[in-house]
């Protein structure tokens, strides 16, 4: 009895790592999979209290935070309440959702989901691309209509293999896209913040001149302030009626609205979305659409992806508590 | 050549129809109810010097017996199974097929299916659709790059197949007649061997009696529980009642069909599967492809009523 006392006020001492909002991630790996003896979690949803008396009440053991999409940014008000905090470790590898010049500023580290999920993501948008050319996802409704019997053949797609790519950030994401589409005898261009020096492909200044440039966009950037909306009716337009768009960054990267009226009125041909300005709703025009195929934001949702990034974020933290490298830090501070 | 007789199994390409009606004197048997019996009692036999069939409709030893001026027999496809070639070469007509033009479709399509049963691309996008997503998240899929790839007929498509799916790193081996001296993958004279040691195996290779259900019950439970196959051949490839129970009864992870036994007839229990993406004989069905393919049947047939080489000849 004395002894799981012990250990139950050890675990208490343990510092604290802040979850704001349930994690799925966390539920679909299996929480006991992030045991740690080196930090406990502290989850402010299962409080009753309001967040910022939570966050006052628990500031002296709070030393780190676990951040992830779709949770409350983290912003310098949180930070401001908790002073004790060393350390931002987040599921994604985007931190549109981290003030990171407030990090900075008080010499908080931050740690990101690195390049494990690149795999992943990039077999996704290549996935995308495919259904959306050659009407996988739309020809398996009709097959399972029983359409196929009385209707006959399904309208003819649109060759893959020759079309022009444009890359839109050229990452460790849009690298890995641009390798696989490579072999399916495409052509890569790309836009990004910085021609690349050792890269080959042709470098576009501006996203538009990629998409006048080429028959498929794929946005594979972060979301930024530079980058929001940066895909907007002027971009698609340029693309032009044969063009197709895939988004596996963020839904803000691109101008929905104008995104969905383009695709309405034709002036793009089709699109693969797994991100949405508002997930998870969805415009209600694209659900008409079958030269639309949509996803519910799971380019990264593979079991494999998940058990790589539950030892990076375990990674991480018992990194940082035992004063080690990060593994994946981000930033130069 | 417009007066040179060409009959048209079926509707298949209206541009082929179009270049066909255009340079020589097209017949459509679709309009005598695709019955040669029919056709015969409105026309000659002897009127028709070059068929073109495809994967539907081909030219067997009855319709080759009704016409004895055929010539030449010019495929709108690769595949030769509907083909009657004994009967072709007893009687010396020539065949021309469409092979390279379509590679490319075929193993596109091969990796579409993949990502489409392993990340279960199809199934989200009707989870979104009908409303799914504010209710609760998706779930996990599987991942596709790393992955074992098994390919049955390491030909043009099998090999092009192979490429693409080293780009997402994974590892490729196959089965074959015969080893390839050309190719860098692991071989297995086995095909239950290839099966056991791949998590995705991919039909490439062509039909012939050798290869008629080839994966039978026992390739599917090499293949496994985690395993999905792909089927881009012919649908006689698989035994498709052992394919079904196999899947409705956990022992193979799932399936990405293009072709099946009784096209356009789909089994019934495959339709409301999730672990599996059915398309309705698409290979090459793109409009670039369509094109080149019609393209190099008008061209075979031209140059064989010019007496000149076929462009791509099978006998």
């Amino acid at each position: 009895m004395a002894e799981s006392t012990d250990c139950h006020k050890a675990q208490q001492d343990f510092p604290k790592v802040l979850i704001l909002k349930p994690i799925p991630f966390i539920n679909l790996v299996g929480e006991q999979y992030f045991a740690s003896n080196k930090f406990t979690f502290v989850e402010a949803y299962d409080s009753s209290l309001p967040l910022h008396q939570f966050l006052s009440t628990h500031s002296p053991s709070i030393k780190a935070i676990l951040s992830s999409v779709g949770a409350p940014p983290i912003t310098s008000d949180i930070l401001h309440l908790l002073p004790e905090v060393g350390l931002v470790v987040t599921t994604s590898v985007g931190l549109n959702q981290v003030d990171l010049l407030e990090c900075r500023r008080r010499g908080i580290k931050v740690a990101n989901a690195g390049s494990i999920f690149s795999d992943d993501v990039a077999d996704f948008a290549v996935g995308l691309l495919i259904d959306v050319l050659r009407k996988v996802s739309a020809s398996d409704g009709y097959v399972r209509k029983g359409l196929w019997a009385t209707k006959g053949d399904y309208p003819l797609g649109s060759k893959l293999g020759g079309k022009r790519i444009g890359i839109v950030g050229l990452g460790n994401i849009g690298f890995a896209v641009a390798k696989r589409l490579e072999a399916f005898r495409c052509s890569i261009s790309y836009n990004s913040r910085k021609r690349k020096p050792h890269v080959s492909y042709p470098f576009y200044e501006s996203v538009c001149e990629l998409a006048a440039n080429c028959d498929v966009l794929v946005i594979c950037c972060e979301l930024t302030d530079h980058t929001h909306h940066m895909i907007n009716k002027e971009v698609l337009s340029a693309l032009g009626k044969e063009g197709v768009i895939v988004n596996i960054g963020r839904g803000a990267i691109i101008n929905e609205k104008e995104m969905v009226q383009c695709l309405v009125q034709g002036e793009i041909a089709g699109a693969g979305l797994d991100v949405f300005e508002n997930e998870p709703d969805v415009p209600l025009e694209l659900f008409a659409m079958d030269n639309v195929v949509l996803s519910p934001h799971v380019a990264v949702f593979t079991p494999e992806s998940f058990l790589d990034l539950r030892d990076l974020v375990v990674g991480n933290l018992e990194a940082f508590f035992s004063n080690k490298p990060l593994l994946s830090k981000f930033g130069d501070w | 050549m417009k007066s040179i007789g060409v009959l048209m199994t079926c509707p298949m390409h209206k541009y082929l129809e179009q270049q066909l009606e255009t340079h020589f004197n097209l017949f459509k048997l679709w309009h005598c109810n695709s019955s040669i019996t029919e056709f015969l009692k409105t026309h000659q036999g002897n009127t028709i010097r070059a068929v073109v069939g495809d994967t539907n409709i081909g030219v067997d030893a009855e319709l080759i017996a009704s016409f004895p001026n055929l010539e030449i027999v010019a495929s709108y496809s690769v595949g030769l199974d509907k083909i009657d070639l004994r009967k072709c070469e007893e009687k010396g007509i020539r065949v021309a097929n469409t092979p390279d033009v379509l590679t490319d479709d075929v193993a596109d399509l091969a990796i579409g299916l993949i990502l489409g049963v392993l990340r279960r691309i199809c199934a989200s996008d009707v989870y979104v659709r009908i409303g799914k997503w504010k209710d609760a998240d998706f779930g996990l899929a599987t991942k596709f790059s790393g992955k074992s790839v098994g390919i049955v007929g390491l030909g043009r498509i099998g090999t092009a197949i192979a490429k693409r799916a080293e780009a997402f790193g994974c590892s490729i081996s196959y089965f074959s007649r015969s080893q390839k001296p050309f190719a860098n993958y692991k071989f297995y004279s086995n095909i239950i061997d290839l099966a056991t040691s791949c998590q995705i195996l991919i039909v490439a290779c062509a039909l012939t009696e050798e290869t008629r259900h080839i994966i039978d019950r026992e390739v599917i439970d090499a293949l496994g529980p985690k395993g999905i196959l792909i089927n881009i051949g012919r649908g006689a490839h698989v035994d498709e009642t052992e394919l079904v129970s196999a899947l409705l009864e956990g022992r193979l992870g799932g399936a990405g069909l293009d072709v099946y036994e009784n096209e356009p007839e789909v089994p019934e229990e495959l339709l409301g599967l999730g672990n599996v993406v059915l398309q309705p004989h698409v290979g090459s069905d793109t409009v670039e492809t369509s094109d080149a393919m019609a393209d190099l049947v008008i061209s075979n047939l031209k140059a064989h009523f010019s007496n000149k080489p076929l462009l791509t000849p099978v006998i």
